[in-house]
């Protein structure tokens, strides 16, 4: 069956829009992508019927409320195939995720103890790490890539040491592409006793996200990257991590007793939800997520395979570019340069035309040393993007070299 | 010519383009001419980092008046310093101070100065007042 392109692009109102004067090709998604009008009205849906706090009142909308909270829970546990339910936490995003993983796991880390990551991280899986090592004198270290972008799997395995006491790696790089082995990487950990943290931002949306399977102890995302609102993503821990470690933030909701001496804290997932959380939100990703379930993720992957194939074909028949991240498995990320060209330039007249790139270091300035750029352009696809949009876009490249040459 | 006199006939000189495309090859045409600094300026003490391109900016006083020099590795970034200097250079401190930067929203390029672009222009527009104020302090005294 023909993957259904066109009824998709139907599905987001935004699409259809024109950017100075020319239909919009939007090809920004490892950034964020576009909301669905089934994400939209569910929102929407929820302040107009809805709203009212959780967990709280015992009137009906805070049952009603309260109710489809836990759904959306449910569904995000069944979505990545978690155990449980509990296991599922609501943050803010990505970040919010690796930082509350951060500060709680603070004090089994000591002084020269060490901390694992790759190359190829965003800064947000990165900086959090670098932070805690610097305060509690831990080292950090850096599993290197080569110049096609894959990981050095000797190397890391070489890495481990007895005082190893998380690697964090992310699923997909938002630069390169690059899906890293995470099965293979967290078997190799778990070998050693080092739990495993995975960046999953740039995953959700686009492959199959087992976390049974990959067996990995905390992986995180964003809802707005996988067609989701934005300020809302999930911190997927094994229950087993969540029952020991200390809650992240204090406050109502995360409490089961307080007196003014002492308080003892809830249960999981709710000890690491201090605070109203975004009930919003959560119904929104849940029905993003049931919008990527019904196309069907498998269905998804091929389709922006065939896409970036066709690009990778198409952008390499221009003089002096370098397609920057060349790795064996990568999928729906296409980053490049072009010799003598400044990436800032080309973005500026590819916007003239309605063609939405990202340029620049991608919040990854460690990765854009190691490939002796100052940035790179990035094109990211998502479901609703078509070959048509490609040739636009090639088109428009060929117009903004010209006037740059 | 004063500020206001410079900003104007920029606004002028753009009112030509009719389309997207002449105005910005006109901006990468004054983007390619010589280098706006003098080389040994080029360094890490006279860069304004933006994430998205580099800016290099330096100045120097001349009878009371402010000369500013600068560069960018964007040939875009270059083009639009080179609309910036054209317009403050060689003007007083105070004349400096006081500018406001509204003939590149006329000519269709304030997208440019938001912050959020983050390509040094508006680090550069920073400093650039800030060495005006600056000299100004230090003349006052």
């Amino acid at each position: 069956m023909a993957f259904p392109v066109t009824q998709i692009r139907s599905d987001f109102p935004i699409l259809s829009q024109k950017v100075n004067n020319k239909p919009l090709v939007y090809f920004d998604n490892a950034a964020t992508t576009q909301k669905p009008l089934a994400v939209i009205n569910r929102i929407s849906d929820y302040y107009k019927t809805e709203n009212s706090n959780v967990h709280r009142g015992n009137h009906y909308l805070s049952q009603i409320a309260s109710d489809h909270f836990e759904n959306a829970r449910k569904y995000v546990a069944g979505f990545i195939n978690a155990t449980s339910e509990k296991e599922i936490i609501f943050t803010k995003g990505t970040t919010d995720s690796i930082n509350l993983v951060a500060s709680t796991i603070a004090e089994w880390v000591k002084p020269n103890d060490n901390i694992i990551i790759t190359a190829m991280e965003h800064h947000s899986n990165l900086v959090p790490w670098q932070q805690l090592c610097i305060k509690q004198k831990a080292n950090l270290k850096v599993v290197p890539i080569d110049y096609d972008g894959n990981l050095d799997m000797d190397a890391m395995k070489k890495m481990i040491t007895p005082s190893t006491k998380l690697l964090a790696v992310t699923h997909i790089s938002n630069v390169l592409g690059t899906i890293n082995p995470i099965k293979e990487i967290v078997n190799i950990a778990h070998k050693h006793g080092v739990p495993v943290l995975v960046d999953g931002a740039q995953a959700l949306a686009h492959i199959s996200v087992d976390v049974n399977n990959l067996d990995c102890d905390f992986y995180t995302f964003s809802a707005h990257k996988a067609y989701g609102p934005m300020g809302m993503g999930v911190l997927y821990g094994k229950s087993v991590w969540l029952e020991q470690l200390p809650p992240y933030q204090y406050g109502g909701e995360m409490i089961k007793n307080v007196t003014f001496e002492k308080t003892t804290f809830n249960n999981i997932p709710y000890k690491y939800e201090a605070g109203t959380p975004d009930v919003a939100g959560a119904l929104g990703l849940e029905t993003a997520l049931n919008y990527i379930k019904k196309i069907g993720i498998n269905n998804i992957r091929e389709y922006e395979d065939q896409l970036l194939a066709y690009a990778t074909e198409k952008i390499t028949e221009i003089d002096g570019v370098r397609i920057v991240g060349k790795a064996k498995d990568k999928t729906a990320v296409l980053s490049f340069v072009i010799n003598g060209i400044h990436p800032y330039d080309l973005g500026t007249l590819l916007d003239q035309m309605g063609v939405a790139v990202r340029t620049g270091t991608h919040c990854a300035q460690p990765l854009m040393e190691y490939f002796g750029v100052s940035g790179t352009i990035r094109t990211s696809f998502g479901l609703y993007n078509t070959q048509q949009e490609v040739d636009v876009f090639i088109d428009a490249l060929k117009k903004a070299v010209n006037m740059l040459s | 010519m004063t500020i206001q006199e410079k900003a104007k006939s920029v606004i002028d000189e753009f009112a030509i383009f009719d389309d997207w495309m002449d105005k910005y090859s006109y901006l990468i045409e004054l983007g390619k001419e010589l280098p706006l600094i003098d080389e040994k300026h080029k360094n890490q003490t006279y860069l304004i980092s933006g994430c998205q391109s580099r800016v290099w900016l330096h100045a120097e006083e001349n009878n009371g008046k402010i000369i500013f020099t600068a560069d960018s590795d964007a040939v875009i970034t270059k083009g639009i310093i080179s609309l910036l200097i054209r317009v403050l250079s060689g003007s007083s401190p105070a004349k400096i101070i006081a500018a406001d930067f509204s003939f590149l929203d006329e000519i269709g390029l304030k997208a440019h100065l938001s912050p959020t672009r983050a390509n040094g222009l508006v680090s550069m527009i920073k400093q650039m007042k800030l060495y005006a104020r600056a000299l100004q302090l230090k003349s006052n005294r």
